[in-house]
């Protein structure tokens, strides 16, 4: 079993012939992804690669080949405009991987997927995997193993870390996911707890959190009340100064909170076991299982 | 990133927010000409530096005549705030102030909106509004999509005032302000304090502006307004390179792909002894020629002790960072020792490529931690 993307997933990939785009979808398809369309407005009627039939339009590539997840691979200019085109063809899930979407921008996106009931991931995020079933966004397939840890977290390459250190210890996952350093982000840390807890596969769950907001600090409220498995944290930023984004737009402490000390505190209270270094979550882990 | 308040005023002025007139100088003789065109009256001289608590730091002072505009000035620039020294001032008339309110609108990440909030307690510190008295601020959610309504100006303006003439240009100023963040592609426009003259007129006196980075690509008005003398040289050569670079005060320079991954770096460097130098994010997809970069940034901190890359290679090639490795030894010397960790995409031909010119990787992020941290301690050699 897996979250949100599996084997039922059929992917269209929004911005297929762009140089992100073809390279990651070359990939999602070698780990077994069902990418059933592409989308290049201009390219409709060509084919990548020579299987994957490309259109004009997110709405001619569902209904012609029954997409129901959509990822993007466009610039972070037209990002927000793709979401809004592929929430009105009908995806139930949108994964985006674009950097740099202004958050305004974000801002109007939103309340059009909640009362549309689509999901977004991201965006600023490198998307999921359910290794074994189907990859969707940029994480290298090649670093997972399936197994029972749900994984959910703010950054990228950390979560490669943390995948990794896990895979090579014999340690396997349901469900990664990155769900992105902007502040406003589709999907958030709570979504997936929701998830993993309801997933039977998902038998322990990592939570990567990172300085600036409040996220981790309603995550650690959500688990202390409603999750029934093993929760293990990590926050990155012990060292960041305040005031001064640390790379992610999300990653600000402003004023005394949003602090990585605050969040190891709630995640403590909440009965998190908090990591020190990104290694510890083997052993805690392995505690757990 | 952040505008000056001079800048932050005239953004409003063009939007048509009421602004008093005011002059930008760079000299005291400059400061005394602007204090004489403001009509030789009263006039407050404010240093232009991104930093809160100008007043507090004496950085915001009163003048009675335009030779004390001069000397005023003369004082005031020069002056370093938190750090950053002043180049600028505003020089502005002195306002005979009737009342103080604040306003403002943030993007707000609870709600996933914009937040209109206000207070009839204005001209301080907003922060301290809120801790200590939250029940004065009033705060608005906005459905982006269709901006702030004119019923929601007037809910809000009469918050502030209770007279109708106020609240209708207070409500006007709001919708102004409004208009103005989301065209500026703000996280934060705020007017402290919008006061009311004596002849019962709203005007904003002071104005800041924060703009969403993101932004900035397609308003090349707004990106135009930087000021680069105002920033940490450093940090401007990496946004010039596409690095994300920000200067700390240790002394083991950190090269990272990826934000995350680069604070549990620097947090690593701590956790085993070492203290941090910077922040460094050469970001995915990089070429050689961004470790140049971020190696000629690091290298030119006279703080450094030891350079640790931590490279977990996904889009980032492992190969393009070794290359980049090479290639900025080869452009110039770098005299502290480098540790080098790498995995993932083409760590092999890194390997390689590194071998071939006498450095060695390894695989493992706490190891090359530790390392680091014990060549800056004088423990071991790279």
């Amino acid at each position: 079993m897996s979250i949100f993307v599996g084997k039922d997933t059929r992917l269209v990939v929004q911005g297929i012939t762009g140089r992100d785009g073809s390279f990651h979808t070359k990939q999602m398809i070698a780990y077994g992804t069902k990418v059933v369309a592409g989308v290049t407005p201009g390219k409709g009627g060509q084919t990548f690669e020579g299987t994957v039939p490309v259109f004009n339009t997110v709405a001619d590539a569902v209904k012609a080949t029954g997409a129901n997840t959509s990822v993007i691979y466009v610039p972070a200019r037209f990002a927000a405009d793709a979401v809004f085109e592929a929430a009105d063809a009908g995806v139930r899930l949108v994964v985006c991987i674009s950097e740099g979407v202004p958050v305004l921008d974000m801002t109007r996106v939103m309340p059009f997927l909640r009362e549309k009931g689509v999901r977004l991931i991201g965006p600023n995020c490198p998307g999921i995997i359910s290794p074994g079933h189907a990859k969707v966004g940029i994480i290298p397939g090649q670093i997972c193993i399936p197994g029972p840890v749900g994984l959910v977290s703010r950054s990228g390459t950390l979560t490669y870390e943390v995948v990794y250190q896990l895979t090579r210890a014999g340690i396997g996952q349901t469900t990664c996911v990155g769900i992105g350093g902007d502040p406003i982000i589709g999907t958030n840390f709570i979504d997936c707890l929701e998830a993993f807890q309801a997933d039977p596969a998902t038998k322990a769950i990592v939570v990567m959190g990172e300085i600036g907001g409040t996220d981790e600090q309603n995550a650690a409220a959500y688990v202390k009340e409603k999750v029934k498995k093993p929760v293990v944290g990590f926050i990155a930023g012990q060292t960041a100064p305040p005031g001064r984004r640390m790379g992610h737009a999300g990653a600000i402490i402003s004023g005394s909170s949003g602090t990585a000390a605050e969040k190891i505190a709630a995640f403590e209270a909440a009965g998190i076991a908090v990591m020190k270094r990104p290694k510890d979550v083997v052993e805690l882990v392995k505690a757990r299982l | 990133m952040n505008l000056h308040e001079y800048q932050a005023r005239e953004l409003l002025r063009r939007a048509g927010v009421p602004v008093p007139p005011g002059e930008v100088a760079t000299t005291p003789a400059e400061a005394k000409a602007a204090a004489e065109r403001l009509g030789n009256g009263k006039v407050v001289v404010k240093a232009q530096v991104h930093a809160g608590g100008r007043g507090k730091a004496g950085g915001v002072k009163l003048a009675d005549t335009p030779d004390q505009a001069a000397d005023v000035a003369g004082r005031i620039l020069g002056m370093k705030i938190k750090g950053l020294t002043v180049e600028k001032v505003l020089v502005a008339p002195a306002a005979q102030i009737a009342s103080e309110a604040y306003v403002g609108v943030i993007v707000d990440r609870a709600s996933q909106s914009p937040v209109m909030m206000v207070s009839p307690a204005g001209g301080i510190d907003i922060e301290e509004v809120a801790a200590k008295t939250p029940e004065k601020i009033f705060r608005l959610k906005v459905d982006a999509r269709y901006g702030l309504l004119p019923h929601q100006a007037m809910g809000l303006a009469f918050k502030l005032y209770s007279d109708v003439a106020l609240v209708r240009q207070a409500a006007d100023v709001l919708q102004k302000l409004y208009r103005a963040f989301v065209d500026a592609g703000a996280s934060l426009a705020e007017i402290n304090p919008l006061v009311v003259t004596p002849k019962g007129e709203v005007v904003a006196l002071d104005a800041k502006v924060v703009v969403d980075d993101n932004e900035l690509e397609r308003k090349p008005a707004i990106e135009a307004l930087r000021d680069v003398k105002a920033e940490n040289p450093f940090e401007v050569q990496a946004r010039e390179a596409s690095l994300t670079y920000i200067k700390l005060d240790g002394n083991v320079g950190c090269v990272v792909n990826g934000a995350g991954l680069a604070m549990a770096t620097m947090d690593l460097v701590k956790f085993y002894g070492g203290e941090p130098a910077n922040f460094l994010d050469i970001g995915g997809s990089s070429n050689p020629e961004k470790v140049v970069a971020a190696l000629r940034i690091i290298t030119a901190d006279p703080n450094v002790k030891a350079i640790l890359f931590n490279i977990f290679g996904g889009i980032t090639r492992c190969d393009d960072v070794a290359n980049g490795i090479v290639a900025a030894t080869r452009q110039f010397a770098v005299k502290v020792p480098i540790v080098i960790r790498l995995t993932g995409t083409n760590e092999q031909e890194a390997v390689r490529i590194l071998e071939g010119v006498g450095l060695k990787a390894m695989t493992d992020m706490d190891q090359a931690v530790q390392k680091a941290v014990e060549v800056v301690k004088g423990g071991a050699a790279a």
